[in-house]
């Protein structure tokens, strides 16, 4: 009985949290706009009886998804934040995988130290530190200003308001959950393989590219899923630092919600991002379900 | 023809192929090494022998380049190896916790040096198989090192660090982790594949008996220093000081003082005792402290007094039943305990003592060996 109960949690959980929103969604995305309040029609009603649930099926249509593939906007944002989150991702592994090495190499009485810097910026508001990039990255900014000062560049470089300042954005954000999956797997390689890849030939290099970098690989496909699942429906970093020709889902659907209030086509381009997201969402699976084999 | 007995360190003639030429090694202000020479032959099946942290390891690694020593030269073939990196040594090894690639099969594995080296695909092919052959893993050869035992793993990476046919192959402690038996039938396998080879093996191993049973020389360190080195049989009958002769095997050490009685050595070692004889080649100054090192298996024990150059008489205190053997710890009246081992040719309910009995314990005057320190 406790077992049950025990096992019943996650998916108590799971439902309430998720399936039951998930499916209050998917039913707005299936009805039309309508100046009211919730603003979409069909509402159930349940004074009609067994003919009310009729004729509230009745109502509900693909209409919506219809309309996305119409407008080019829409698969021009996904396409664009499919870009982004891909570059950021890159981004985020080339600057974290070396953070996460010298973390794995430094003298084990500093590890702990490292490890609460790395988590260090998440005990102040992600706003907070958002809003302070575009301190930063402004015209007249701290970047701007030292760079002119030591005179590297003459003109002011303009990054806020544009897809780099994106980049920086989510490369900044998201870097603890690059850092901490690699440093995982590096910290639990042994280095007596790699003495032995020494050993039997292979320069410090060919060491690292032959040994370290296979063991680490789950790493960072963990943490490479990690970024690129929440950058791809990232709102707050580009409308705070994009500029306007910055498209990301995120955006659009904010603005469907808000400016338009139109949720049923808003419902319809969050259902679309979530199916998008499956696809690496099962493969992020695959890859932790493979790990714990090859550890089992 | 009268078979030749391989002692190429007898043989001047004979360069060796590794020679520690003062060599000290320090961590910080922490001796690991001290001032060590020490001459490896070619074909040599050496033993480091001593016990945790006396340097054993250190040594090795300084063999192989990952330690440089902090003064003096290493020499293979009679050239310094100091500035030859570990991927360029003709030496390979094998680590002491296996040091398998995980994500490698056992194939991927052995042949990963050989890939290195640039060889083609046939070769590699060849002799991958040559010590799967050799080592008996032609079954796993696909399996990857978790899938597969201990005593696998460890033949895996036996073959690893043969397969380049290194002129050195460096094992640490290579059969610590297995049970005794199977350690003992790889003891054997390891012989045998060095006979085969024809390398150069220098094993470390705080396993006396191991030492003994594979190594055609062993060397006894002691906090970075070599104690001894010489042949098994050596190291056993005629051990150069206390330490060694405690080190291998059992032993009942005696402390006295020395006389020149004639053509032997005449000790003295415990007031109202009667003085015990050995014979020995080495000089001792009159009174100088001296100690007998003799091997409780030539300790005669009997109830009756025997005839024999040193006969003393105690109590029996303890015994240990060994199965085949029986060790005798017999007490003297001056509060030392001799040991004294008999074989069981009787049953055991048949022994001819039992605990406190009064008894005589005796060996001849070429029983023992005399040690200065
Ligand atoms: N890298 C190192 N830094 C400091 N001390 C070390 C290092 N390597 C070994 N030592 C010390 O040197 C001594 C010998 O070590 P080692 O050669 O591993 O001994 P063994 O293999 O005989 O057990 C030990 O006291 C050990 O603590
Ligand atoms: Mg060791």
């Amino acid at each position: 009985m406790r077992r049950a109960i025990l096992i019943a949690i996650p998916y108590v959980w799971l439902l309430v949290l998720f399936l039951i929103p998930f499916v209050i969604v998917i039913k707005i995305s299936l009805s039309d706009t309508a100046l009211a309040r919730p603003p979409y029609f069909p509402q159930w009603d349940w004074s009609l009886g067994w003919q009310g649930i009729k004729d509230f099926f009745r109502e509900l249509d693909f209409e919506n998804f219809v309309f996305l593939t119409t407008d080019s906007l829409y698969w021009k944002a996904y396409l664009s934040s499919v870009k982004i989150a891909v570059i950021s991702t890159l981004l985020t592994l080339l600057v974290g995988f070396p953070i996460a090495y010298g973390m794995a190499r430094a003298p084990e009485e500093w590890r702990p130290t490292l490890m609460m810097l790395v988590i260090l910026p998440f005990w102040t508001s992600f706003l907070i530190r958002v809003y302070s990039w575009m301190g930063i990255l402004s015209q007249g900014g701290l970047l701007n200003s030292l760079l002119l000062s030591l005179g590297i560049i003459s003109e002011p470089l303009i990054i806020l308001n544009t897809d780099i300042a994106v980049y920086i954005g989510i490369t900044y954000t998201y870097l603890p959950f690059m850092i901490l999956p690699v440093y995982a797997a590096l910290e639990k390689l042994d280095g007596s393989l790699l003495e032995a890849a020494e050993d039997l030939g292979c320069s410090r290099t060919s060491a690292f590219w032959l040994v370290t970098l296979p063991l680490s690989k789950q790493g960072v496909i963990a943490g490479c899923f990690l970024v690129f699942i929440p950058a791809m429906g990232e709102f707050v970093i580009p409308s705070l630092l994009g500029g306007s020709q910055t498209l990301m889902i995120g955006k659009v659907l904010y603005e469907e919600f808000f400016s338009n209030r139109d949720w049923p086509v808003a419902s319809a381009v969050a259902v679309v991002l979530l199916l998008i997201l499956v696809i690496p969402i099962v493969l992020f699976q695959r890859n932790e379900q493979k790990q714990r084999e090859a550890e089992g | 023809m009268p078979q030749k007995v391989f002692a190429p360190w007898d043989d001047p003639a004979e360069k060796p192929l590794i020679q520690f030429r003062n060599v000290t090694k320090r961590f910080g202000d922490f001796t690991a090494i001290d001032n060590i020479n020490l001459d490896i032959y070619t074909r040599e099946f050496f033993a480091l022998l001593g016990p945790s942290g006396c340097g054993k390891t250190t040594l090795m690694r300084m063999l192989a380049g990952f330690e440089t020593p902090t003064e003096g030269t290493i020499l293979l073939s009679g050239q310094d190896i100091g500035p030859v990196p570990p991927n360029q040594r003709a030496v390979n090894m094998m680590f002491q916790s296996y040091a398998l690639f995980p994500h490698l099969s056992v194939w991927e594995n052995i042949a990963f040096g050989l890939k290195r080296e640039g060889k083609d695909k046939a070769t590699i092919e060849t002799r991958v198989h040559e010590m799967l052959k050799l080592t008996r893993l032609e079954k796993f050869a696909r399996r990857k090192p978790h899938q597969i035992s201990g005593g696998q793993r460890q033949r895996v990476a036996l073959a690893r660090s043969l397969a380049k046919a290194p002129k050195l192959l460096l094992l640490d402690e290579p059969l610590g982790a297995l049970d005794k038996k199977l350690r003992e039938e790889t003891q054997f396998e390891l012989m045998d594949i060095q006979e085969k080879t024809g390398t150069t093996f220098v094993i470390v191993t705080h396993d006396q008996e191991e030492a003994m049973t594979v190594a055609s020389r062993v060397a006894v360190m002691d906090e970075g220093e070599l104690m001894q080195v010489a042949t098994p049989d050596r190291i056993y009958e005629a051990p150069n000081s206390v330490y060694v002769a405690d080190f291998i095997g059992d032993v009942n050490i005696i402390e006295g003082r020395a006389h020149q009685a004639g053509d032997k050595l005449q000790i003295d070692w415990a007031e109202g005792q009667p003085a015990l004889f050995a014979q020995t080649d080495k000089n001792f100054d009159m009174g100088q402290t001296c100690y007998i090192a003799i091997r409780p298996e030539k300790v005669a024990i009997s109830a009756e007094r025997p005839q024999g150059a040193n006969v003393l008489q105690g109590k029996v205190l303890d015994i240990a039943y060994l199965g085949n053997l029986s060790t005798y710890h017999v007490q003297l009246p001056t509060g030392h305990v001799v040991k004294a081992q008999q074989a069981n040719t009787r049953r055991i309910s048949r022994r001819e003592f039992t605990w406190e009995d009064d008894v005589w314990v005796s060996w001849s005057e070429t029983a023992g060996v005399v040690l200065d320190k």
